[in-house]
Formats: C-alpha cells, sequence, structure tokens
C-alpha cells in the first residue's frame, strides 16, 4: 500500500514541544510569534514531538523547518543552533546574525540534531517529553522514502524541562531571534 | 548464573516507551533483591495546576497531560464532574464520546504495536530500521493510525489535544454525512487491522505469565471504553466514587510517584489484557474471530502477548467506529447544561493503558478546589515492578547488555505511558 503524498511546494514550520515543560515550550512560542509574519501559504504547525506526526507533517514538503528546544552540556540557555539538510546552504555561512553557532552545516538524515552543540556522542538530549524524538521522525522519514527536499532545524539550547508553564529568562530571550531566523529561511526559499 | 558476587544493571534510558525512565535492578549473588523503577509523575503537578481554576477548564487543561491519550483525560475529567454537577450525558452525545475515543484507541495501539513493540519481536533496536526492511508493513501500522487520526480531527476538531470536547458534550456535533465519510477509510482500515492480527499473531511468545489480579471496567452489553463500573478476575467490583477505598497508593522511597495496589490483596494491573480477560465475551463477532484465530483464548495474561490483544481491540474500534457512524442522528444540541453545584465527583475511563481515575471537588460556583488524577501506568507500577523481579530472576546468567535488552522489551509489554505516569526511565543493574 501507499501513503498518501501531500501536496508538493508545501512550506512548513513546526514548533515542537510542550508549553507545561517550561523551556521545552520555545518551539510553540516561536511558532506563535511568527503568525501573521511569515506569507499565508506557509504552514505554521505545533507539534507535541510524536514522531509519526512530525514525520507526516513534514513528509515531502519543498522546506520543513522544525523549530525545538535541546539540552547541552555545558549549557548556555538560549543559544541556537541552526542545521540545514539538502538544498543549498543559507548565505551567511557559520554564523547567524546575533553571533550564533551554525554547528553542523548538511548533516546526516537521522544523525543527532544537537550533536555539535558540546554534548557527548550517544547522550540523551533532545527535549522530548516522548520516548521517540525528531530522530526517529526523520528516521522514519527517510526509511520511507517522505524527507522534505529540504529540512533546516533551529535548536535552542534550555535550562529548565520540569513541569511548570514559563520559559527561563534567556531561553524566552530567544524566542524573537530565532523567529527572525526562521523567518530569514522561508523568505529566502519562496 | 554470574560468577561474579555482585551485579548492577543500569538502563540510563529506556528506548521506546511513551516519556522516559529509570530502572535500577540490584542482584547479590544468584539473587535478585530489588528492582525499582524510579518515575516522575506529571499528573501531580496537573492536581496542583487545577485548584482554583473553573469547572469548565479540567477537560482541556488535562488533556495536555498526554499527547498519545488526550481524549482519555478529557472523558475522565468530564465524567468526573458532571457527577458532581449531578448530570448524565447520554443518547448521541454520549456515543460521539465513544467514537472519539475509539478514534484514541486506534491511534495509540497502531503506535505501540507498529512502532513500539513489534522492532522487539522481529530483532530490530527500533522501528526505523524495521521501517527500512519491512516498509509496506510500517506503512499498514501508520495508515492504520491514521485512520484514528481521522476520527480525532472530525471529531475532536484536530489530531492533538482535542478542542471540540466539553462538559455535556462538544462545542460542535457533525452532521450525518460528515461521519459518514470517514466510513471508506475506516473498511479499509478494518482489513489492515485484520492483517495486523494475524501478523502479530506470528511473533514468538516467551512463556510466562504475570498472575496478576486484573482490573478493568465493565459495563452490560458492551466492551468498556468510556464508561463502566470497576471489577476484577477475582470478583472485586466497585464504583468510580468507592475507587480510592479499593486502590490504595503510598509513597515509595526510591520514586515521587505513587505505588498502587488493591487494599488488602496487592499488586494489580489494568489495560487491554485486563479489558480482554473481564470482557472478551462483549467483543464483536469479527473481533471474537480474530482473538480465536490468534489463539488468545477467552483470558489473557502473559505480558508479551499484550500485542495481540492491542491489535484485536483495534478491530473492535473500528467496528465500533463503523456501527456508531452507521447509525448517527445529530443531536438537537451539541451539549446538555452542565450547571455548577458544590460537591464532589468521580469518573473512570478506559484509556488505551487501562483505567484512569479523576476525581474532583467543586464549589457551587464552579471554583475547582481539589483535583485528584490516577493514571494507569502509576497503577500498574508495582506490579511491573514484582513481574520485573522475577523475570531478572529468571535471566542472571545473562550478561549485562542482555539482560538489559530482556527487562526493556518487558517493559514495553505494558507500554507504560510515561508521559503520563513518569518522567526519565533509565535502567540502573547492580549486581551486589
Amino acid at each position: 500500500m501507499t501513503a498518501s503524498r501531500p501536496t508538493a511546494g508545501r512550506t512548513v514550520v513546526i514548533g515542537v514541544g510542550n508549553e507545561f515543560r517550561r523551556d521545552d515550550g520555545v518551539g510553540p512560542a516561536v511558532i506563535e510569534r511568527l503568525r501573521g509574519q511569515v506569507p499565508a501559504e506557509v504552514e505554521l504547525i505545533v507539534s507535541d514531538g510524536d514522531p509519526v506526526r512530525l514525520m507526516e507533517t513534514l513528509s515531502n514538503a519543498s522546506l520543513a523547518v522544525v523549530v525545538d528546544a535541546v539540552r547541552a552540556d555545558p549549557p548556555q540557555p538560549g543559544r541556537r543552533h541552526r542545521f540545514v539538510l539538502g538544498g543549498d546552504r543559507t548565505p551567511g555561512g557559520d554564523r547567524t546574525p546575533g553571533g550564533d553557532r551554525t554547528p553542523g552545516g548538511d548533516r546526516t538524515p537521522g544523525g543527532r540534531n544537537e550533536g555539535a552543540a558540546g554534548t557527548e556522542p550517544g547522550a540523551r538530549t533532545v527535549a522530548s517529553t516522548h520516548g521517540l524524538g525528531l530522530d526517529a521522525a526523520l528516521g522514519l522519514a527517510l526509511a520511507l522514502d517522505r524527507m522534505p527536499d529540504r529540512l533546516i532545524v533551529h535548536a535552542i539550547e534550555a535550562a529548565e524541562l520540569s513541569q511548570g508553564r514559563g520559559m527561563t529568562p534567556g531561553v524566552a530571550a530567544a524566542v524573537g531571534a530565532a523567529a527572525a531566523a526562521v523567518r530569514r529561511d522561508i523568505m529566502s526559499a519562496l | 548464573m554470574t560468577h561474579r558476587e555482585e551485579r548492577t544493571l543500569s538502563i540510563g534510558a529506556l528506548s521506546r516507551v511513551e516519556g522516559e525512565g529509570a530502572l535500577y535492578v540490584r542482584a547479590r549473588g544468584s539473587v535478585v533483591e530489588q528492582v525499582r523503577l524510579d518515575i516522575y509523575e506529571p499528573p501531580r503537578f496537573f492536581e496542583a495546576f487545577l485548584r482554583g481554576r473553573a469547572y469548565t477548564e479540567p477537560p482541556d487543561i488535562t488533556a495536555r497531560v498526554c499527547g498519545i491519550c488526550p481524549v482519555a483525560y478529557q472523558m475522565s475529567a468530564c465524567r468526573a464532574i458532571e457527577d458532581a454537577c449531578g448530570v448524565t450525558v447520554g443518547g448521541q452525545l454520549a456515543e460521539l464520546r465513544r467514537l472519539l475515543y475509539c478514534g484514541e484507541w486506534i491511534e495509540s495501539h497502531a503506535l505501540h504495536i507498529y512502532l513500539l513493540h513489534a522492532p522487539d519481536f522481529l530483532g530490530y533496536p527500533s522501528a526505523v530500521e524495521l521501517a527500512r526492511d519491512n516498509r509496506a508493513r510500517v506503512e499498514r501500522g501508520l495508515a492504520l493510525r491514521k485512520a484514528g487520526n481521522a476520527i480525532m480531527e472530525s471529531l475532536g476538531g484536530r489530531a492533538i489535544h482535542p478542542v471540540n470536547v466539553r462538559l455535556g458534550g462538544f462545542y460542535r456535533v457533525p452532521e450525518a454525512d460528515e461521519l459518514a465519510g470517514l466510513c471508506e477509510q475506516l473498511r479499509r482500515a478494518l482489513d489492515l487491522a485484520l492483517e495486523t492480527v494475524q501478523w502479530v499473531a506470528g511473533f514468538d511468545f516467551p512463556d510466562i505469565r504475570c498472575g496478576h489480579e486484573q482490573l478493568a471496567l465493565s459495563h452490560p452489553g458492551r466492551y468498556p471504553i468510556e464508561e463502566g463500573t470497576i471489577r476484577t478476575d477475582r470478583g472485586l467490583g466497585f464504583g468510580a466514587q468507592e475507587f480510592e477505598q479499593h486502590v490504595i497508593e503510598e509513597q515509595v522511597p526510591h520514586s515521587t510517584a505513587l505505588h498502587a495496589h488493591l487494599a488488602g490483596r496487592g499488586p494489580y494491573l489494568t489495560g487491554p489484557q485486563a479489558r480482554y480477560s473481564l470482557s472478551s465475551n462483549l467483543l464483536s463477532p469479527l473481533a471474537s474471530e480474530a482473538a480465536r484465530s490468534a489463539r488468545l483464548g477467552s483470558t489473557s495474561d502473559n505480558p508479551f502477548r499484550s500485542v495481540i490483544v492491542r491489535a484485536v481491540e483495534i478491530v473492535y474500534a473500528i467496528e465500533e467506529s463503523l456501527r456508531i457512524i452507521e447509525e448517527y442522528e445529530p443531536p438537537r444540541s451539541p451539549s446538555v447544561p452542565v450547571p455548577a453545584r458544590a460537591g464532589t465527583g468521580y469518573g473512570v475511563t478506559e484509556a488505551p493503558r487501562g483505567v484512569l481515575y479523576h476525581r474532583y471537588r467543586i464549589d457551587d460556583d464552579g471554583t475547582v478546589h481539589e483535583a485528584r488524577i490516577v493514571p494507569p501506568t502509576s497503577q500498574n507500577q508495582a506490579a511491573i515492578e514484582a513481574d520485573l523481579l522475577r523475570f531478572v530472576q529468571d535471566r542472571l546468567g545473562l550478561a549485562d547488555d542482555e539482560l538489559t535488552k530482556a527487562c526493556e522489551q518487558l517493559i514495553r509489554c505494558y507500554d507504560p505511558c510515561i508521559s503520563c505516569a513518569t518522567h526519565f526511565l533509565e535502567l540502573h543493574m547492580d549486581r551486589a
């Protein structure tokens, strides 16, 4: 059997996270910040990190941008990382405005999205509240031939992932810059 | 049997369970001395968060406890608050609630079978590797899941954290032809579900019996989903209002979660196998036939065979969805009034993973003063630990990595929703 393929040419931005897990809410917060700031045809989606829904959301899009919280060691809450899979690199080299690191460049699908952020190999650092995270979503997309043409991941280092509402100041302060960076990615692709 | 005197096993982060957590095992010589699950319970946070809120809010707020079973939280919350207010929701509104719940069962069970559990039986480290070699099968699981999603989106307003549920019913009810539009997809899904039963019935199952008392809802004439009284397979029966008299939760030193047991009886298990053991005679003819062809028998207590029960429950949930849609007549109003009144209300429903209990105390202006949530995974925790202890005892001869893998596989049989009941599951094995 064949899964239905979404319309080609989609641009989708997915904020992964849970607003009740403090800094894990940064992905959804970036989505909220982008409302009204991007062309109407761009899909803005909040995801709880469920890998299947995540995979189906980014399936076969022209451009999928994922915004997610990550843990890093040592942590620098609010520090942003940008990873690109497929297509051309965004002009601007290894640093995005504001001094953010763009550590990975093109990375292997299914690889750790935060691997270059100073974490130990194999460490469990994706700030997902579920057992399968972005890695699994991308691995599944690859195995099932559903990868988007181009995937950009914006990862924001988290400080506090316990139960509760409200992000810590460093992470909250990064929302605006992350939204602006996502918007640049979208506008340069349209 | 290891020649080492002391041995410790540690699983740092259990994979393929919903959430994260830790397991610690300590063995001295040939004796396993301790097995403990270290868990943290988000529902306790939500209990505190709900105090002072309006009585209309818990269905939406508690749905955020878990992305996998939001409907379960909404339904138990609605039932408990409606109980406090003296309101019963019946007729087509109750049927629509059951339909929405069927969507969640289909979605949750398909996820567990195909992406979390099947890799264990087929020797794959994860669903990604399984998908590489078995693309058609995994696509089948995803299509099944999508059928559940379609129900959730149609009736709940969206697939995650449905927004259309309210006290007394829904904000909007569908027209008959809107629901009828789901039928073709559901009929196709029914074939996929039957294939799924056949597929999982062919897995190899270790010969293990848990022997715990099984607890599930029971309802005359229909397989339990959104309503019922509580029963066990050893003759205990009680209503939701007596839940806390019979289910005793205790603090244990190693966990912020509470351990549950039945008063004067001991640990117990809730979940698909308990439902099946108590109500297999109420399955639809097709689901019953699927169970028979999978050689399930009328009861089931081998945790590894729970994968078959989940597959059979998908068959049932799809058939039940089709029945509800075919008999559907839109109600005159999308909800019945639920005026606030002072009191305490109790609600139990069957989440995909088992009985989910809610209790609320509200005052006459509708302010919530107290909330209590007992999710299925924390009810099962003590029984899972007891099973793990015996399981490890019988496998002490395995090397640590093999034993760790085996423990993870057993834990996954119970489909623990650690997003609901726990946080950060890691396994530590101490061969002391």
